[in-house]
């Protein structure tokens, strides 16, 4: 879910960015005639955890697995954001929502490789053995590797799902407890990745973690071989079902530094790098020779105030804070302009996005008002937590509660901004220590269940996303009703009546969506942003 | 006699190998965390097999026997395996080592290729415009920071001018198979039908991190070299030379050249400790995979089986590069074989 890295400001990346304010444009690009054009060099920005995405929900994890590596019965489509059919040519949901039917494609060759050679297609079997892994704790392969499926877990969808049938070789049947229409999207997530059933066999009982280290799937690309903190290499796989188009090699150079990556794309050492610094976006869209992507990203950034603590389980006390803050300013400042102002939890990519919400607009004389008439009283002391490091919805959090502080004093509030070591600022949140504090979310999904759910549901506060605190059964029974509909426009009016109610209640500000960039040199062509997850290169071509 | 010094010199090896193996055996201690762990790198391991490799490791004994097969592991190649990477410490080390000494070892070539003729003009032409000329200059490349100057080259070469990359061995496009680990050799072994591409990527990438190592390294040779003939020429015997009445040319090439170079060969030897420290600067700059790159990630990383592996390793090559630069300096130099002891 946390998809950007922490960076580190080491003394050799302050040199970088010196030599790269100093650079001026013009030049060639390096031995063009060297290098062979089959390939493709992407500057990923650290290292996979695993190379199966069910065990892990970090993007660097992803990125390097769930697209390269693997297919999943449905996919997003990158650009409309529908669920498009992947190794499941079509589904069928029942009237009830309960039964989903998928008839799989035929002919779909599995990796050959030194390691695994497949003596059978795709076919049923694979399905059930890739969702029981992670569904049944008894299952043989369930404890591999840590057995823990974050993904899975984090929305219960071991407990959602009754029973998974074979009917015949080529067609699979989903049982659910109860109707969830979100759960077509659940599985066209890069963590619903297929496995090869007949590769877990082949297995010895001493070897069943490679599973997970040399990969076997059926995607555009087969594992060829990784080298902690320098590469990762692919090679392409001959036999891809979808189509013949894949460059014979993709090339992972592991890069954590921003500048040094951004340096390597100007070089042409790498065809396309990972996060961009916001910092350094001008410096790529100057250059003729190089392309800069961006949409906006399927994420939040906000301002959460504690609920449950006092003043601030007052929604009077909360709606005067919301007032006290220019949110524009706030924007141009911490993320250069490179996001847009959010006035719900959704962004505008989602289907549910409601354009006409009101946002609560700049206002500190009615703020000062309504702090007076709920007792507040000139000096009062409140905190800000700062989350410590950098992620795309908030680039730079601790830049944003200065600038807040600031404004907060303008209405008489006096702020003390606090931060930790990441591992215990979420430690501390979590126990709800906090007066209010400046974080974010990045969806897994285009569902926006994925947003409601995991942000502001009572039963959120337990497992540590709800940063509000905030319980409301009003809100839960608007989030659960919606989920029993498969029609958009009848979720539609239950997300509409959650907006409603955050928007009365204000357990917290949204800030921003921030963009989502990538940047890659011209000759590249077909690298889509995919606001669903992780980065494609299957259909990616080099000119 | 000759005989007698290599023998001293090896027990010399020997031993400082073997108090080399002390200290980095009492890492294991000294670092914070599980003292088998440390060892081994194996940190994720059950009841059971924790004590078997305690057993294993003689960790069930006292220290002495932990030392000794330690030191056994040490000799047959089991370094244990590091936290981050899981892989076996000596495979990581045979494979940066090369990349290490193969940088160092261009970048000492040139600038002897370079310092030494630089130093003989100098020296020979003491106190004259060329002299200061190239003191100057040299001061200048000695006074220089690294990876100040690494960064300049990238600056102009890589970013300005795009002529040459600035990460790396080798266009990660070409996979060359680790047979030596020296990057044209395995080129050359290779079967593959790239080549001459491969070789041509493979120097582009060498050519700046040598030239940033060459320029502070070639100033101190430059500068021994220098100081070593301007002695040798204020001295009788050359003066004698001149009274005999052969020429500038004659005198320096019969008198003054080996005089000059043989106090300073082993000093050479010793440069290369830093020019190993300076390399390893370069080496994170320019991402060149080497031990000292290795080394900084693992201090980075907290990786304490690696640190002490790559600690012991870098500091066995130095002593190694210095006994031999020390025999061979005596191989040369027969002035100094008188000298019962090593400290010469």
């Amino acid at each position: 879910m946390n998809n950007a890295m922490r960076e580190r400001y080491s003394l050799a990346q302050v040199c970088w960015l010196i030599s790269l304010s100093l650079y001026l444009s013009g030049c060639s690009d390096i031995g063009e005639d060297v290098v062979p054009k089959e390939g493709v060099i992407y500057c990923s920005e650290g290292n996979p955890l695993t190379f199966n995405p069910q065990l892990d929900t970090s993007g660097t994890t992803s990125d390097a697995s769930a697209h390269q590596i693997y297919d999943r019965l449905i996919n997003f489509d990158p650009l409309s954001g529908l669920i498009v059919p992947g190794l499941a040519s079509s589904w069928l949901v029942s009237d009830d929502g309960l039964t989903y039917t998928f008839q799989l494609r035929r002919g779909v060759r599995f990796h050959d490789t030194p390691y695994f050679t497949p003596t059978r297609t795709f076919n049923a079997d694979d399905v059930l053995f890739s969702i029981n892994r992670w569904r049944l704790p008894e299952h043989p392969f369930h404890n591999v590797s840590g057995g823990e499926y974050p993904y899975f877990s984090s929305l219960g969808l071991r407990d959602v799902i009754v029973d998974v049938k074979r009917i015949n070789g080529y067609r699979i049947e989903l049982i659910l407890k109860q109707p969830d229409s979100s759960f077509l999207a659940n599985l066209a997530t890069d963590f619903a990745v297929l496995l090869s059933a007949e590769y877990a066999q082949s297995l010895g009982p001493e070897e069943k973690e490679k599973l997970d280290r040399y990969p076997i799937g059926t995607g555009p690309f087969k594992f060829h071989k990784y080298r902690k903190d320098r590469f990762i290499r692919y090679a392409k796989h001959n036999d891809y079902w979808q189509h013949d188009l894949a460059p014979e090699k993709l090339i992972y150079d592991i890069t954590p530094s921003s500048s040094q990556r951004l340096a390597k794309l100007m070089t042409g050492e790498c065809d396309a790098i990972a996060f961009p610094a916001h910092s350094e976006l001008d410096t790529i869209r100057e250059r003729a020779d190089l392309r800069l992507d961006e949409k906006p990203g399927l994420n939040v950034g906000f301002w959460a105030f504690n609920t449950s603590k006092p003043p601030f389980n007052n929604p009077k006390v909360r709606r005067a804070l919301a007032m006290a803050i220019d949110k524009n300013t706030l924007i141009e400042a911490v993320y250069f302009g490179s996001a847009v102002n959010a006035r719900g939890l959704l962004p505008e990519s989602s289907w549910a996005y409601q354009a006409d919400l009101n946002d609560i607009n700049y206002n500190p004389v009615l703020a000062r008002q309504l702090l007076n008439e709920s007792g507040i009283k000139e000096g009062f002391t409140m905190n800000i937590w700062a989350m410590p490091v950098q992620r795309a919805y908030n680039p730079d959090a601790r830049k944003m509660a200065e600038l807040m502080q600031n404004y907060l004093s303008q209405v008489g509030i006096t702020v003390n901004i606090v931060s930790y070591e990441w591992t215990a600022f979420r430690e501390r949140l979590k126990q709800g220590l906090h007066d209010s504090v400046l974080i974010g979310w990045s969806a897994d999904n285009g569902d926006p269940d994925n947003f409601y759910r995991p942000l502001l549901t009572c039963s959120a506060i337990d497992s540590g996303t709800n940063r509000a605190m905030w319980c409301s059964e009003q809100y839960d029974s608007f989030i659960d009703q919606a989920l029993k509909y498969t029609e958009t426009s009848q979720r539609n009016q239950y997300y509409r009546m959650a907006n409603q109610l955050i928007a009365e209640q204000v357990p917290l500000v949204p800030i921003a969506h921030a963009y989502r960039y990538r940047a890659h040199r011209k000759e590249l062509q077909g690298l889509i942003i995919n606001p669903f997850g992780a980065i494609r290169f299957g259909d990616v071509q080099k000119q | 006699m000759m005989l007698a010094h290599v023998i001293r010199k090896l027990n010399l090896l020997i031993l400082t190998t073997l108090v080399l193996s002390v200290l980095s055996f009492s890492l294991v201690y000294l670092f914070p965390g599980d003292p088998l762990v440390n060892l081994t790198g194996l940190k994720s391991i059950s009841q059971q097999e924790y004590a078997e490799v305690a057993a294993m490791h003689g960790f069930d004994k006292s220290y002495l026997h932990q030392y000794w097969y330690y030191l056994k592991g040490l000799l047959v190649g089991d370094w244990g395996q590091g936290f981050s990477s899981e892989i076996p410490l000596w495979d990581e080390i045979s494979q940066t080592m090369p990349a290490s000494i193969e940088l160092s070892a261009y970048a000492l070539f040139l600038s002897v290729l370079i310092g030494v003729p630089l130093g003989f003009v100098a020296g020979f032409q003491h106190n004259k415009p060329t002299d200061y000329g190239l003191l100057t200059a040299s001061v200048i490349g000695y006074s220089m920071p690294i990876f100040w100057l690494s960064l300049i080259l990238i600056l102009v070469f890589s970013l300005q001018l795009g002529w040459l990359p600035l990460s790396g061995r080798i266009s990660l496009l070409f996979e060359i198979p680790h047979k030596t680990g020296f990057v044209f050799v395995d080129i050359f072994l290779s079967d593959l039908d790239y080549k001459s591409a491969a070789a041509k990527s493979a120097f582009q990438h060498l050519i700046m991190p040598t030239a940033s190592l060459t320029i502070v390294t070639a100033s101190i040779v430059f500068r021994l070299t220098r100081r070593s003939l301007i002695d040798v020429m204020s001295s009788n015997y050359i003066q004698a030379a001149y009274t005999r009445g052969l020429s500038d040319f004659q005198v320096v090439m019969r008198h003054g050249v080996r005089n000059a170079l043989l106090p300073i060969i082993p000093l050479f030897g010793m440069q290369f400790a830093v020019l190993l420290t300076n390399a390893m600067i370069v080496e994170v700059i320019f991402s060149w995979p080497g031990i000292g790159n290795w080394l900084i990630q693992a201090i980075y990383q907290r990786d304490y089986p690696a640190i002490r592996a790559g600690v012991l390793a870098v500091s066995m090559l130095v002593i190694i590069l210095t006994v031999a630069t020390e025999l061979l300096a005596k191989l040369i130099n027969p002035t100094q074989r008188g000298n019962a002891y090593a400290e010469s």
